[in-house]
């Protein structure tokens, strides 16, 4: 195999694999949780479930004052790293090409300076977390497999997607064929490990707002 | 035909000379050689002597499944090029399309050649060979795969040019009808220098054959056997958009203002961030340009399966596959599989609900 096959099949039935397994993936355990369904409220209605709902999937991604507080470094990387993963992901050229031939919609891209900047930074506050994951006694003991492989295969795609970018070590269709490649894992990861935290946190949130809609209650 | 044995013993300088080459542009073919073999000015005159007393070495040339395109590439290319002179000085004993004999006489000839020049020949090879059935390609009835398993052992060393002798090429793009391979395939045993492009730029076909005759020995070659000197940088490395492609400022067609202004062309489809090639540097048409200089984005042509990469308008950050499809087909499926397996879980909650038994006020008072 050449390299050039290799990048031919990453790019190919590949990626076909890796989307396969991610929208199966994802999709089943979408329709899962939704269908597994509620008991009746008997109780009356004291407020509007919709409206709490949506409000609350803003106001919790806002941290409240005294979390913000007793976990700061933990919000502050956090929001850093999610923040520069969205711009690598959807604001950088090649990234919009590859999502405009599959969903056939596209935006303006970010200069690649700039796109370069935002990963260099995420995987700066990546690296941060995982150590203070270690440095942290109680972070530490909760750790399990699931938290590290999760770690990894988020960071990997990063640390690939800047060496390709700047060419270092192999040759370019090597580089380029190993960063697709570890993107198609943390597609195949997705569905079964806790990111899928991308789609059902909205999920969540919703229904904590909605139940305390329908009490007529904050959230 | 000229007096062949009186050919042969002459040298290239001999020939040079009784062609009207003048000293002055022998030297400046030297330079210019040199510095496309990267190697330092200091180097001009020893090529020059080894250029100059070098016998007119034996050249066989093969063609398979081919286009000629790699010949017209070479003879086509501007009257005066260096490639001339060099093509002009060697012993061409073979090459079907250049040739004036044909059929048994054609035949007769590479024998000749093979038998009086048995281990110091160069054999060329263009074109892939057919490996589902020898009937695919023949030449005087014999196979292609025949005849190059019986030049090559005599060769001293072995030149595949252009992509379908190094890798395949056309003949060897999906499905590969005739089971076309390469000819590095085939031959293990023998020095093989690859030479790709559809077709390879001449004066890189021409520098690996001064390359031979200057020092006798093949030039370094990196890992798909591609002479480094030549292939050594990509060209995105050495293109002169490459300042657009750093600032993500691209073409979105063929025509808009970022064509017109000359930015890059990656979202065209543009390959040469992948292609490992000279064309940036060595140009075409006799240094006039190349493609992305004429506005086009390289197809990657001297790469292994440059045809099978998904398109050559596809960008380089696009699936080859029809994800579109995949995704659709994928998410009608696991909708269903979704409700059933959510079906499946009421049911049980619904059974574990009435398996429960209810505690009545009779159970706790007894
Ligand atoms: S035109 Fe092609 S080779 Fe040149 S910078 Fe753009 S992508 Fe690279």
């Amino acid at each position: 195999m050449t390299e050039i096959d290799f990048l031919n099949w990453v790019r190919g039935p590949g990626f076909q694999i890796a989307t396969i397994i991610f929208v199966a993936g994802v999709l089943i355990r979408i329709f899962e949780i939704i269908l597994l369904g509620r008991k009746a409220n008997l109780a009356e209605a004291k407020g509007s479930e919709m409206s709490s709902g949506l409000r609350t999937i803003v106001t919790r991604s806002v941290p409240q004052a005294d979390s913000f507080k007793r976990s700061t470094f933990t919000i502050v990387t956090g929001y850093i790293f999610h923040i520069g993963l969205f711009v690598t992901i959807f604001l950088y050229a090649p990234h919009i090409l590859l999502i405009k031939d599959i969903v056939g919609i596209s935006w303006p891209a970010l200069p690649t300076p700039v796109v370069d900047a935002f990963a260099v930074i995420s995987i700066i506050s990546l690296l941060a977390i995982l150590i203070h994951r270690f440095s942290n006694k109680v972070l530490h003991y909760l750790t399990n497999f699931e938290d590290l492989l999760v770690w990894f295969v988020t960071i990997a795609p990063l640390v690939t997607g800047y060496i390709a970018f700047h060419r270092i070590g192999f040759t370019a269709p090597t580089l380029l064929g190993i960063h697709i490649l570890s993107v198609e894992i943390l597609m195949i990861v997705f569905p079964f490990t806790k990111l899928m935290h991308a789609f059902t946190l909205f999920m969540a949130r919703w229904y904590n707002g909605a139940i305390s809609g329908y009490r007529g209650v904050e959230s | 035909m000229t007096n062949k044995f009186d050919d042969k013993n002459k040298t290239l300088g001999d020939t040079l000379r009784s062609r009207g080459i003048s000293r002055r542009s022998f030297l400046k073919f030297c330079a210019a050689t040199a510095s496309m073999m990267a190697l330092p000015p200091a180097m001009i005159p020893k090529v020059a002597h080894a250029l100059e007393n070098a016998k007119r070495p034996s050249v066989i040339w093969l063609s398979f499944q081919e286009c000629t395109g790699c010949t017209e590439s070479l003879t086509r290319s501007h009257s005066a090029t260096i490639e001339n002179l060099i093509f002009d000085s060697i012993s061409l004993d073979y090459h079907h399309t250049l040739q004036a004999a044909s059929g048994h006489a054609a035949e007769a000839a590479r024998e000749a050649a093979m038998e009086e020049n048995h281990g110091n020949y160069i054999l060329v090879v263009d074109g892939s060979i057919p490996m589902d059935n020898p009937g695919y390609s023949t030449i005087a009835g014999i196979s292609n795969y025949d005849m190059l398993m019986d030049t090559a052992k005599g060769a001293a060393a072995i030149i595949a040019v252009g992509t379908c002798a190094t890798y395949g090429g056309i003949p060897h793009a999906k499905p590969n009808p005739t089971g076309a391979v390469s000819v590095g395939d085939l031959i293990k045993d023998k020095p093989i220098i690859n030479v790709p492009g559809c077709p390879p730029i001449p004066v890189v076909i021409t520098g690996v054959v001064t390359h031979f005759l200057t020092f006798g020995t093949i030039p370094e070659l990196d890992h798909i056997g591609r002479p480094k000197v030549f292939y050594g940088q990509s060209i995105h490395d050495r293109c002169y958009r490459r300042p657009f492609y750093d600032k993500g400022l691209f073409a979105e067609t063929f025509d808009d203002e970022g064509a017109q202004k000359g930015w890059c062309l990656f979202k065209l489809g543009c390959k040469g961030p992948t292609t490992y090639n000279a064309c940036a540097t060595t140009k075409w048409n006799n240094g006039t340009s190349f493609p992305i200089e004429a506005g086009h984005p390289c197809i990657g042509c001297s790469e292994p399966d440059f045809w099978d990469g998904g398109g050559f308008y596809k960008a380089l950050s696009m699936p080859t596959e029809n994800i579109t499809q995949t995704a659709l087909y994928t998410a009608a499926g696991a909708a269903a599989v979704g409700v059933a397996a959510g079906a499946l879980n009421r049911a049980k909650k619904n059974a574990a609900t009435k398996a429960h038994p209810n505690t009545t006020i009779e159970d706790l008072e007894k």
